[in-house]
Protein backbone atom coordinates (compact mmCIF):
# COMPACT_ATOMS: atom_id res chain seq x y z
CA UNK A 1 0.00 0.00 0.00
CA UNK A 2 2.98 2.32 0.73
CA UNK A 3 4.55 2.15 -2.46
CA UNK A 4 0.98 2.91 -4.34
CA UNK A 5 0.81 6.15 -2.08
CA UNK A 6 4.47 6.48 -3.21
CA UNK A 7 4.12 6.36 -7.02
CA UNK A 8 1.01 8.52 -6.45
CA UNK A 9 2.95 10.89 -4.85
CA UNK A 10 5.72 10.39 -7.61
CA UNK A 11 2.70 10.58 -10.56
CA UNK A 12 1.76 13.76 -8.85
CA UNK A 13 4.59 15.34 -8.01
CA UNK A 14 5.68 15.07 -11.71
CA UNK A 15 2.88 16.65 -12.92
CA UNK A 16 3.11 19.92 -10.74
CA UNK A 17 6.52 19.76 -11.33
CA UNK A 18 6.64 19.85 -15.00
CA UNK A 19 3.83 22.53 -14.57
CA UNK A 20 6.36 24.73 -12.19
CA UNK A 21 9.31 24.21 -14.41
CA UNK A 22 7.55 25.61 -17.49
CA UNK A 23 6.03 28.54 -15.41
CA UNK A 24 9.63 29.44 -13.78
CA UNK A 25 10.71 29.24 -17.85
CA UNK A 26 8.00 31.65 -19.01
CA UNK A 27 8.86 34.15 -16.21
CA UNK A 28 12.32 34.24 -17.67
CA UNK A 29 11.70 34.35 -21.72
CA UNK A 30 8.12 35.75 -22.04
CA UNK A 31 9.47 39.12 -21.02
CA UNK A 32 12.69 38.47 -23.79
CA UNK A 33 9.93 37.57 -26.49
CA UNK A 34 7.95 40.70 -25.56
CA UNK A 35 10.76 42.81 -26.21
CA UNK A 36 11.49 41.33 -29.41
CA UNK A 37 7.64 41.86 -30.48
CA UNK A 38 7.89 45.31 -29.26
CA UNK A 39 10.92 45.64 -31.69
CA UNK A 40 8.68 45.06 -35.01
CA UNK A 41 5.62 46.59 -33.93
CA UNK A 42 4.11 49.48 -35.96
CA UNK A 43 3.22 52.09 -33.29
CA UNK A 44 5.70 54.15 -30.73
CA UNK A 45 4.24 52.91 -27.65
CA UNK A 46 4.68 49.48 -26.53
CA UNK A 47 1.06 49.05 -26.03
CA UNK A 48 -1.57 45.95 -26.77
CA UNK A 49 -3.11 45.56 -29.25
CA UNK A 50 -0.13 45.40 -31.41
CA UNK A 51 -0.55 47.35 -34.52
CA UNK A 52 1.38 45.44 -37.46
CA UNK A 53 4.78 45.35 -38.89
CA UNK A 54 7.55 47.27 -38.84
CA UNK A 55 11.36 47.32 -39.80
CA UNK A 56 10.67 51.40 -38.77
CA UNK A 57 12.47 51.08 -35.57
CA UNK A 58 15.64 49.23 -37.05
CA UNK A 59 16.03 51.47 -39.82
CA UNK A 60 16.29 54.47 -37.46
CA UNK A 61 19.03 52.91 -35.59
CA UNK A 62 21.34 52.27 -38.14
CA UNK A 63 20.70 55.92 -38.91
CA UNK A 64 21.48 57.35 -35.70
CA UNK A 65 25.44 58.14 -35.00
CA UNK A 66 25.81 58.74 -31.64
CA UNK A 67 24.61 54.89 -30.87
CA UNK A 68 27.17 53.39 -33.80
CA UNK A 69 29.72 55.39 -31.97
CA UNK A 70 27.99 53.68 -28.55
CA UNK A 71 28.76 50.50 -30.16
CA UNK A 72 32.22 51.12 -31.27
CA UNK A 73 32.88 52.50 -28.13
CA UNK A 74 32.04 49.64 -26.11
CA UNK A 75 33.76 47.00 -28.56
CA UNK A 76 37.00 48.98 -27.93
CA UNK A 77 36.69 48.94 -24.06
CA UNK A 78 35.28 45.75 -23.51
CA UNK A 79 37.97 44.51 -25.99
CA UNK A 80 41.18 45.94 -23.76
CA UNK A 81 39.30 45.61 -20.56
CA UNK A 82 39.11 41.92 -21.00
CA UNK A 83 42.69 41.96 -22.19
CA UNK A 84 43.83 43.81 -19.61
CA UNK A 85 41.84 41.52 -16.51
CA UNK A 86 43.35 38.12 -17.87
CA UNK A 87 46.95 39.56 -18.09
CA UNK A 88 46.46 40.89 -14.23
CA UNK A 89 43.98 37.75 -13.63
CA UNK A 90 45.70 34.70 -14.76
CA UNK A 91 49.26 35.35 -12.50
CA UNK A 92 46.70 36.20 -9.51
CA UNK A 93 45.19 32.54 -9.91
CA UNK A 94 48.64 30.99 -10.39
CA UNK A 95 50.12 33.06 -7.06
CA UNK A 96 46.88 31.89 -5.27
CA UNK A 97 47.60 28.42 -6.41
CA UNK A 98 51.21 27.58 -5.89
CA UNK A 99 52.87 30.97 -4.04
CA UNK A 100 53.21 31.35 -0.48
CA UNK A 101 53.57 34.72 0.34
CA UNK A 102 52.73 37.14 3.12
CA UNK A 103 49.31 38.29 3.43
CA UNK A 104 48.02 35.72 1.01
CA UNK A 105 44.63 35.89 2.76
CA UNK A 106 44.24 39.19 2.21
CA UNK A 107 44.98 39.45 -1.05
CA UNK A 108 42.55 36.54 -1.78
CA UNK A 109 40.07 38.67 0.00
CA UNK A 110 40.66 41.70 -1.68
CA UNK A 111 40.99 40.75 -5.67
CA UNK A 112 37.64 38.87 -4.57
CA UNK A 113 35.82 41.14 -3.10
CA UNK A 114 34.27 42.67 -6.73
CA UNK A 115 32.16 39.23 -7.20
CA UNK A 116 29.72 40.29 -4.39
CA UNK A 117 30.89 44.03 -4.10
CA UNK A 118 28.25 46.39 -5.81
CA UNK A 119 29.95 48.23 -8.89
CA UNK A 120 29.09 51.27 -7.69
CA UNK A 121 31.59 50.70 -4.82
CA UNK A 122 33.99 49.92 -7.07
CA UNK A 123 33.06 53.07 -9.63
CA UNK A 124 33.01 55.62 -6.94
CA UNK A 125 36.32 54.85 -4.77
CA UNK A 126 38.37 54.13 -8.78
CA UNK A 127 36.73 57.70 -9.37
CA UNK A 128 38.51 59.37 -6.05
CA UNK A 129 41.63 58.03 -6.94
CA UNK A 130 41.28 59.13 -10.77
CA UNK A 131 40.56 62.59 -9.11
CA UNK A 132 43.41 62.95 -6.12
CA UNK A 133 45.82 61.85 -9.10
CA UNK A 134 44.77 63.98 -11.78
CA UNK A 135 44.00 61.45 -14.31
CA UNK A 136 40.88 63.27 -16.51
CA UNK A 137 37.94 60.65 -17.38
CA UNK A 138 37.72 58.84 -20.33
CA UNK A 139 37.20 55.55 -22.22
CA UNK A 140 40.60 54.39 -20.68
CA UNK A 141 39.22 55.08 -17.18
CA UNK A 142 36.51 52.90 -17.87
CA UNK A 143 38.87 50.28 -19.14
CA UNK A 144 40.81 50.30 -15.80
CA UNK A 145 37.83 50.11 -13.97
CA UNK A 146 36.09 46.70 -15.41
CA UNK A 147 39.63 45.13 -15.74
CA UNK A 148 39.32 45.33 -11.89
CA UNK A 149 36.03 44.71 -11.29
CA UNK A 150 36.05 41.80 -13.67
CA UNK A 151 39.11 40.18 -11.93
CA UNK A 152 37.52 38.25 -9.75
CA UNK A 153 35.74 36.40 -12.63
CA UNK A 154 38.66 35.49 -14.36
CA UNK A 155 40.48 34.39 -10.85
CA UNK A 156 37.89 32.27 -9.69
CA UNK A 157 37.39 30.55 -12.93
CA UNK A 158 41.56 29.70 -13.31
CA UNK A 159 41.78 29.04 -9.83
CA UNK A 160 39.37 26.22 -9.86
CA UNK A 161 40.98 24.77 -13.01
CA UNK A 162 44.68 25.07 -11.74
CA UNK A 163 43.53 23.52 -8.66
CA UNK A 164 41.88 20.33 -10.25
CA UNK A 165 45.49 20.33 -12.71
CA UNK A 166 47.16 17.11 -12.23
CA UNK A 167 50.95 18.35 -10.67
CA UNK A 168 52.22 14.86 -11.93
CA UNK A 169 52.38 16.59 -15.64
CA UNK A 170 54.21 19.10 -14.75
CA UNK A 171 57.00 16.77 -12.66
CA UNK A 172 57.12 14.77 -15.89
CA UNK A 173 57.88 17.72 -17.79
CA UNK A 174 60.67 19.17 -15.27
CA UNK A 175 62.01 15.20 -15.22
CA UNK A 176 62.22 15.42 -18.29
CA UNK A 177 64.15 19.01 -18.22
CA UNK A 178 61.82 21.51 -19.50
CA UNK A 179 62.62 25.27 -17.47
CA UNK A 180 59.48 26.09 -15.77
CA UNK A 181 58.30 28.87 -18.09
CA UNK A 182 58.56 25.90 -21.00
CA UNK A 183 56.43 23.82 -18.63
CA UNK A 184 54.20 26.68 -18.60
CA UNK A 185 53.79 27.44 -22.23
CA UNK A 186 53.45 23.97 -23.01
CA UNK A 187 52.40 21.70 -20.36
CA UNK A 188 50.27 23.89 -18.04
CA UNK A 189 48.62 26.74 -20.52
CA UNK A 190 46.97 24.11 -22.66
CA UNK A 191 45.14 22.74 -20.07
CA UNK A 192 43.79 25.64 -18.63
CA UNK A 193 42.64 26.78 -22.17
CA UNK A 194 39.09 26.49 -21.39
CA UNK A 195 39.54 28.58 -18.11
CA UNK A 196 40.74 30.94 -20.01
CA UNK A 197 37.77 30.91 -23.30
CA UNK A 198 35.40 30.94 -20.61
CA UNK A 199 36.32 33.33 -17.81
CA UNK A 200 37.78 36.00 -21.51
CA UNK A 201 33.42 35.54 -23.41
CA UNK A 202 32.41 36.15 -19.90
CA UNK A 203 34.44 39.25 -19.39
CA UNK A 204 33.60 40.45 -22.34
CA UNK A 205 29.98 40.04 -22.09
CA UNK A 206 29.85 41.58 -18.59
CA UNK A 207 31.61 44.66 -19.50
CA UNK A 208 29.96 45.14 -22.40
CA UNK A 209 27.29 45.40 -20.41
CA UNK A 210 28.78 47.55 -17.30
CA UNK A 211 27.04 50.22 -15.82
CA UNK A 212 27.76 51.32 -12.44
CA UNK A 213 31.39 51.59 -13.07
CA UNK A 214 31.19 53.06 -16.11
CA UNK A 215 28.61 55.73 -14.80
CA UNK A 216 31.15 57.05 -12.36
CA UNK A 217 34.43 56.61 -14.64
CA UNK A 218 33.38 57.72 -18.35
CA UNK A 219 34.42 61.23 -19.64
CA UNK A 220 32.65 62.55 -22.96
CA UNK A 221 32.43 59.37 -24.55
CA UNK A 222 29.33 56.65 -23.96
CA UNK A 223 29.41 53.19 -24.06
CA UNK A 224 26.26 51.04 -25.46
CA UNK A 225 24.94 50.71 -22.34
CA UNK A 226 25.46 54.22 -21.14
CA UNK A 227 23.55 55.35 -24.05
CA UNK A 228 20.50 53.18 -23.85
CA UNK A 229 20.41 53.76 -20.13
CA UNK A 230 20.05 57.67 -20.72
CA UNK A 231 17.71 56.93 -24.01
CA UNK A 232 15.66 55.56 -21.44
CA UNK A 233 15.41 57.87 -18.31
CA UNK A 234 14.29 60.08 -21.09
CA UNK A 235 11.19 57.55 -22.12
CA UNK A 236 10.31 54.38 -23.29
CA UNK A 237 10.62 53.80 -27.23
CA UNK A 238 10.22 51.01 -29.83
CA UNK A 239 14.01 51.55 -30.84
CA UNK A 240 15.64 50.62 -27.84
CA UNK A 241 13.72 47.37 -28.31
CA UNK A 242 15.44 46.91 -31.63
CA UNK A 243 18.82 48.03 -29.78
CA UNK A 244 17.52 45.57 -27.41
CA UNK A 245 16.65 42.70 -29.68
CA UNK A 246 20.25 42.59 -31.25
CA UNK A 247 21.63 42.50 -27.92
CA UNK A 248 19.96 39.58 -27.22
CA UNK A 249 20.68 37.80 -30.64
CA UNK A 250 24.81 38.79 -29.99
CA UNK A 251 24.32 37.22 -26.44
CA UNK A 252 22.54 34.28 -28.53
CA UNK A 253 25.82 33.91 -31.01
CA UNK A 254 28.35 34.37 -27.85
CA UNK A 255 26.55 31.33 -26.02
CA UNK A 256 26.76 29.21 -29.24
CA UNK A 257 29.98 30.06 -29.68
CA UNK A 258 31.26 29.31 -26.10
CA UNK A 259 29.51 25.92 -26.09
CA UNK A 260 31.23 25.20 -29.55
CA UNK A 261 34.16 26.25 -27.99
CA UNK A 262 34.37 24.52 -24.55
CA UNK A 263 32.60 21.58 -26.33
CA UNK A 264 36.01 21.38 -28.65
CA UNK A 265 38.04 20.87 -25.20
CA UNK A 266 35.91 18.35 -23.72
CA UNK A 267 36.57 16.20 -26.75
CA UNK A 268 40.02 16.13 -26.56
CA UNK B 1 67.28 30.16 -13.05
CA UNK B 2 67.53 34.26 -13.08
CA UNK B 3 64.65 33.64 -16.09
CA UNK B 4 62.32 31.23 -13.55
CA UNK B 5 63.44 33.68 -10.75
CA UNK B 6 62.02 36.98 -12.84
CA UNK B 7 58.58 34.77 -13.96
CA UNK B 8 57.88 34.01 -10.53
CA UNK B 9 58.38 37.79 -9.32
CA UNK B 10 56.12 39.33 -12.08
CA UNK B 11 53.63 36.65 -11.62
CA UNK B 12 53.58 37.99 -8.17
CA UNK B 13 53.97 41.34 -8.55
CA UNK B 14 51.55 42.77 -11.17
CA UNK B 15 48.45 41.14 -9.44
CA UNK B 16 49.60 42.23 -6.06
CA UNK B 17 50.39 46.00 -7.63
CA UNK B 18 46.98 46.31 -9.20
CA UNK B 19 45.15 44.88 -6.12
CA UNK B 20 46.78 47.96 -4.41
CA UNK B 21 47.10 50.68 -6.35
CA UNK B 22 42.86 49.74 -8.23
CA UNK B 23 41.25 48.47 -4.88
CA UNK B 24 43.30 48.71 -1.37
CA UNK B 25 44.34 52.79 -2.28
CA UNK B 26 40.68 53.61 -3.82
CA UNK B 27 39.00 52.03 -0.64
CA UNK B 28 41.45 53.72 1.41
CA UNK B 29 40.49 56.88 -0.01
CA UNK B 30 36.76 56.74 0.42
CA UNK B 31 36.98 55.41 3.92
CA UNK B 32 39.40 58.62 4.40
CA UNK B 33 36.69 61.21 3.11
CA UNK B 34 34.20 59.29 5.01
CA UNK B 35 35.58 61.43 7.89
CA UNK B 36 35.69 64.63 5.81
CA UNK B 37 33.70 67.70 6.32
CA UNK B 38 31.37 69.23 3.88
CA UNK B 39 32.35 72.78 2.98
CA UNK B 40 30.62 74.47 0.29
CA UNK B 41 31.62 74.43 -2.72
CA UNK B 42 33.58 70.84 -2.04
CA UNK B 43 34.84 69.32 1.01
CA UNK B 44 38.11 69.96 3.40
CA UNK B 45 39.81 66.92 5.45
CA UNK B 46 39.04 66.79 9.13
CA UNK B 47 38.43 63.31 11.72
CA UNK B 48 35.25 64.02 12.63
CA UNK B 49 32.00 61.21 12.69
CA UNK B 50 29.41 63.78 11.78
CA UNK B 51 28.71 61.76 8.29
CA UNK B 52 28.16 58.49 9.89
CA UNK B 53 25.54 60.30 12.73
CA UNK B 54 23.94 62.00 10.34
CA UNK B 55 23.18 58.57 8.52
CA UNK B 56 21.88 57.02 11.79
CA UNK B 57 20.71 60.26 12.51
CA UNK B 58 18.61 61.12 10.28
CA UNK B 59 15.22 59.62 8.83
CA UNK B 60 15.92 60.11 5.01
CA UNK B 61 19.16 57.94 5.37
CA UNK B 62 18.05 55.66 7.44
CA UNK B 63 15.08 55.01 6.07
CA UNK B 64 17.23 53.81 2.98
CA UNK B 65 18.90 51.90 4.47
CA UNK B 66 16.39 49.94 6.13
CA UNK B 67 14.35 49.45 2.49
CA UNK B 68 16.77 48.56 0.57
CA UNK B 69 17.80 45.66 3.21
CA UNK B 70 14.25 44.84 3.38
CA UNK B 71 13.72 45.01 -0.75
CA UNK B 72 17.17 42.46 -0.84
CA UNK B 73 15.64 40.13 1.57
CA UNK B 74 12.65 40.16 -0.20
CA UNK B 75 14.51 39.48 -3.58
CA UNK B 76 16.27 36.71 -1.83
CA UNK B 77 13.71 34.64 -1.18
CA UNK B 78 11.66 34.85 -3.64
CA UNK B 79 14.24 34.15 -6.02
CA UNK B 80 15.20 30.89 -3.63
CA UNK B 81 11.22 29.90 -3.91
CA UNK B 82 11.54 29.76 -7.22
CA UNK B 83 15.15 28.72 -7.80
CA UNK B 84 15.04 25.55 -5.06
CA UNK B 85 12.16 23.82 -6.65
CA UNK B 86 13.38 24.13 -9.95
CA UNK B 87 16.62 23.12 -9.31
CA UNK B 88 15.65 20.14 -7.33
CA UNK B 89 13.18 19.22 -9.89
CA UNK B 90 16.64 18.82 -12.42
CA UNK B 91 18.80 17.26 -10.09
CA UNK B 92 16.26 14.36 -8.54
CA UNK B 93 13.42 14.06 -10.84
CA UNK B 94 14.84 14.96 -14.41
CA UNK B 95 16.16 11.07 -15.47
CA UNK B 96 17.52 12.02 -18.96
CA UNK B 97 20.99 13.83 -18.65
CA UNK B 98 20.51 15.50 -21.63
CA UNK B 99 17.25 16.95 -20.62
CA UNK B 100 18.85 18.09 -17.62
CA UNK B 101 21.48 19.95 -19.28
CA UNK B 102 19.07 21.59 -21.39
CA UNK B 103 17.24 22.91 -18.83
CA UNK B 104 20.21 23.91 -16.56
CA UNK B 105 21.32 26.11 -20.07
CA UNK B 106 17.75 27.08 -20.08
CA UNK B 107 17.62 28.80 -16.91
CA UNK B 108 21.33 30.64 -16.71
CA UNK B 109 21.40 31.46 -20.19
CA UNK B 110 19.83 35.05 -19.39
CA UNK B 111 22.84 35.94 -17.75
CA UNK B 112 24.39 36.59 -21.23
CA UNK B 113 21.59 38.92 -21.30
CA UNK B 114 22.39 42.56 -20.84
CA UNK B 115 21.18 43.13 -17.12
CA UNK B 116 20.09 46.77 -18.24
CA UNK B 117 17.81 45.20 -21.05
CA UNK B 118 16.48 42.69 -18.52
CA UNK B 119 15.37 45.62 -16.33
CA UNK B 120 14.12 47.99 -18.99
CA UNK B 121 12.18 45.25 -20.24
CA UNK B 122 10.35 45.17 -17.09
CA UNK B 123 9.66 48.70 -17.33
CA UNK B 124 7.67 48.28 -20.57
CA UNK B 125 5.95 45.25 -19.07
CA UNK B 126 5.19 47.09 -15.48
CA UNK B 127 4.36 50.86 -16.68
CA UNK B 128 0.93 52.68 -16.62
CA UNK B 129 1.62 52.18 -20.40
CA UNK B 130 2.72 48.94 -20.52
CA UNK B 131 2.33 46.14 -22.19
CA UNK B 132 0.10 44.86 -18.99
CA UNK B 133 -2.14 47.78 -18.43
CA UNK B 134 -3.15 48.06 -22.21
CA UNK B 135 -3.57 44.41 -22.35
CA UNK B 136 -6.22 44.98 -19.36
CA UNK B 137 -7.57 47.94 -20.89
CA UNK B 138 -7.95 45.86 -24.18
CA UNK B 139 -9.51 43.03 -22.65
CA UNK B 140 -12.22 45.24 -20.59
CA UNK B 141 -10.60 44.22 -17.09
CA UNK B 142 -9.59 47.73 -16.65
CA UNK B 143 -11.86 51.11 -17.71
CA UNK B 144 -8.38 53.48 -17.98
CA UNK B 145 -4.50 52.01 -16.67
CA UNK B 146 -3.65 51.67 -13.42
CA UNK B 147 -0.07 52.63 -11.89
CA UNK B 148 -0.09 50.20 -9.18
CA UNK B 149 2.44 47.88 -11.19
CA UNK B 150 5.40 50.37 -11.63
CA UNK B 151 7.51 52.59 -9.83
CA UNK B 152 6.88 50.90 -6.24
CA UNK B 153 8.60 48.24 -4.40
CA UNK B 154 6.74 45.72 -5.72
CA UNK B 155 8.57 46.44 -9.24
CA UNK B 156 11.49 46.58 -7.35
CA UNK B 157 11.28 42.89 -5.94
CA UNK B 158 9.76 41.58 -9.28
CA UNK B 159 12.89 43.07 -11.61
CA UNK B 160 14.95 41.93 -9.35
CA UNK B 161 14.07 38.50 -8.71
CA UNK B 162 14.13 38.23 -12.05
CA UNK B 163 17.48 38.89 -12.55
CA UNK B 164 18.98 37.00 -9.82
CA UNK B 165 17.30 33.55 -10.48
CA UNK B 166 19.85 32.29 -12.77
CA UNK B 167 22.70 33.39 -9.56
CA UNK B 168 20.50 31.09 -7.52
CA UNK B 169 19.98 28.36 -9.26
CA UNK B 170 23.64 27.78 -10.00
CA UNK B 171 25.02 27.22 -6.37
CA UNK B 172 21.64 25.64 -5.17
CA UNK B 173 22.23 22.78 -8.12
CA UNK B 174 25.91 22.09 -7.57
CA UNK B 175 24.84 21.62 -3.81
CA UNK B 176 22.26 19.23 -4.59
CA UNK B 177 23.80 17.62 -6.77
CA UNK B 178 26.77 16.78 -4.66
CA UNK B 179 24.27 14.90 -2.25
CA UNK B 180 25.08 10.89 -2.69
CA UNK B 181 22.21 8.97 -3.90
CA UNK B 182 22.94 6.44 -1.68
CA UNK B 183 21.67 9.01 1.66
CA UNK B 184 18.08 9.18 -0.07
CA UNK B 185 17.97 5.79 -0.46
CA UNK B 186 18.96 4.87 2.91
CA UNK B 187 16.03 7.51 4.41
CA UNK B 188 13.83 5.83 2.05
CA UNK B 189 14.79 2.59 3.29
CA UNK B 190 14.38 3.27 6.85
CA UNK B 191 9.94 4.61 6.38
CA UNK B 192 10.79 8.52 6.12
CA UNK B 193 8.47 9.80 3.33
CA UNK B 194 9.58 11.90 0.58
CA UNK B 195 8.46 15.34 2.21
CA UNK B 196 10.62 13.77 5.62
CA UNK B 197 13.62 12.98 2.92
CA UNK B 198 13.38 16.57 1.84
CA UNK B 199 13.14 18.22 5.40
CA UNK B 200 15.30 16.02 7.02
CA UNK B 201 18.40 14.58 4.58
CA UNK B 202 18.19 17.02 1.34
CA UNK B 203 17.26 20.42 2.78
CA UNK B 204 20.31 20.38 5.53
CA UNK B 205 23.08 19.08 2.86
CA UNK B 206 21.93 21.65 0.01
CA UNK B 207 22.51 25.18 3.01
CA UNK B 208 25.63 25.64 1.40
CA UNK B 209 24.27 26.11 -2.22
CA UNK B 210 21.20 27.82 -0.33
CA UNK B 211 23.45 30.23 1.72
CA UNK B 212 25.84 31.15 -1.69
CA UNK B 213 22.70 31.96 -3.81
CA UNK B 214 20.83 34.21 -1.29
CA UNK B 215 24.70 35.96 -0.42
CA UNK B 216 24.86 36.74 -4.14
CA UNK B 217 21.04 37.97 -4.68
CA UNK B 218 21.50 39.68 -0.95
CA UNK B 219 24.78 41.85 -1.96
CA UNK B 220 23.87 42.16 -5.39
CA UNK B 221 19.94 44.13 -4.75
CA UNK B 222 21.40 45.50 -1.56
CA UNK B 223 23.78 47.77 -3.84
CA UNK B 224 21.88 47.89 -7.20
CA UNK B 225 22.31 50.85 -9.20
CA UNK B 226 20.13 50.29 -12.53
CA UNK B 227 16.84 48.49 -11.12
CA UNK B 228 15.91 51.32 -8.47
CA UNK B 229 16.33 54.11 -11.43
CA UNK B 230 14.50 52.30 -14.03
CA UNK B 231 11.80 51.06 -12.23
CA UNK B 232 12.09 52.16 -8.06
CA UNK B 233 10.45 55.90 -8.55
CA UNK B 234 10.26 57.68 -5.37
CA UNK B 235 8.97 54.83 -3.33
CA UNK B 236 11.64 52.76 -4.61
CA UNK B 237 15.11 54.96 -3.82
CA UNK B 238 17.77 52.62 -2.47
CA UNK B 239 20.93 53.13 -1.20
CA UNK B 240 22.74 53.23 -4.75
CA UNK B 241 20.47 56.29 -5.55
CA UNK B 242 21.64 58.44 -2.54
CA UNK B 243 25.13 57.76 -3.02
CA UNK B 244 25.19 58.78 -6.77
CA UNK B 245 23.31 61.93 -5.92
CA UNK B 246 25.93 62.75 -2.80
CA UNK B 247 28.75 62.41 -5.65
CA UNK B 248 26.72 64.58 -8.35
CA UNK B 249 23.97 66.96 -7.69
CA UNK B 250 24.32 67.67 -3.77
CA UNK B 251 28.05 67.66 -4.08
CA UNK B 252 28.65 66.39 -0.44
CA UNK B 253 31.17 63.08 -1.02
CA UNK B 254 32.31 62.80 2.70
CA UNK B 255 28.38 61.60 3.00
CA UNK B 256 28.15 59.73 -0.18
CA UNK B 257 31.47 57.94 1.22
CA UNK B 258 30.21 57.29 4.32
CA UNK B 259 27.28 55.67 2.86
CA UNK B 260 29.46 53.55 0.69
CA UNK B 261 31.56 52.17 3.39
CA UNK B 262 28.58 51.52 5.58
CA UNK B 263 27.22 49.60 2.36
CA UNK B 264 30.79 47.85 2.21
CA UNK B 265 30.95 46.88 5.69
CA UNK B 266 26.93 45.31 5.25
CA UNK B 267 27.80 43.50 2.48
CA UNK B 268 31.67 42.05 4.17
CA UNK B 269 29.42 41.31 6.86
CA UNK B 270 26.76 39.18 5.37
CA UNK B 271 29.66 37.29 3.39
CA UNK B 272 31.43 36.58 6.71
CA UNK B 273 27.91 35.17 8.33
CA UNK B 274 27.53 33.41 5.40
CA UNK B 275 30.70 31.87 5.43
CA UNK B 276 29.92 30.72 9.40
CA UNK B 277 26.85 29.50 8.50
CA UNK B 278 28.48 27.39 5.98
CA UNK B 279 30.96 26.06 7.91
CA UNK B 280 29.11 25.14 11.27
CA UNK B 281 26.18 23.79 8.90
CA UNK B 282 28.39 21.31 6.65
CA UNK B 283 28.14 18.24 7.64
CA UNK B 284 30.81 15.33 6.85
CA UNK B 285 30.18 12.77 4.47
CA UNK B 286 33.30 11.47 4.96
Amino acid sequence: MSTARLTLFDRFGNGTYALMILCVLAFLYVPIVILVIFSFNDSSSLTLPLSGFTWHWYDKLFSNRDLLRAIGNSFYVASFATVLTLLVGVPAAFALDRLDFIGKRMFRRLILLPLVLPGIITGISMLNLFKLVGIGLSLETVILGHATALLAIVVTQVFARLQRLNRRLEEAAADLGARPWETLYFVVLPNIRSALIGSGLLSFTLSFDEIPVTFFLTGRDNTLPMYIWSTMRRGITPEINAVGTLIVLASLVLIVVSVILLRDERER
Amino acid sequence: MTRDRALRSVVLATPLVWAVAFMFVPYLIIFTYSFWLKQYPTFVPAFQFGNYLQLLVDPQYYQVLLRTAKIAILVALSALAIAYPFAYYLVFKVTSARLRLTLYMAVIAPLWVSYLLRAYIWKTILGSEGVINSFLVWIGILDTPTDIFLYNQFSMVVTLTYIFIPFMVMPIYTALEKIPRNLIEASKDLGVGPFGTLFKVIWPLSLPGVFAGMTFAFCLTFGDFVAPFLVGGPDGVMVANVITSQYGAALNWPLGSALAIVMLIIVLGIIELSDRFERSGRINLA
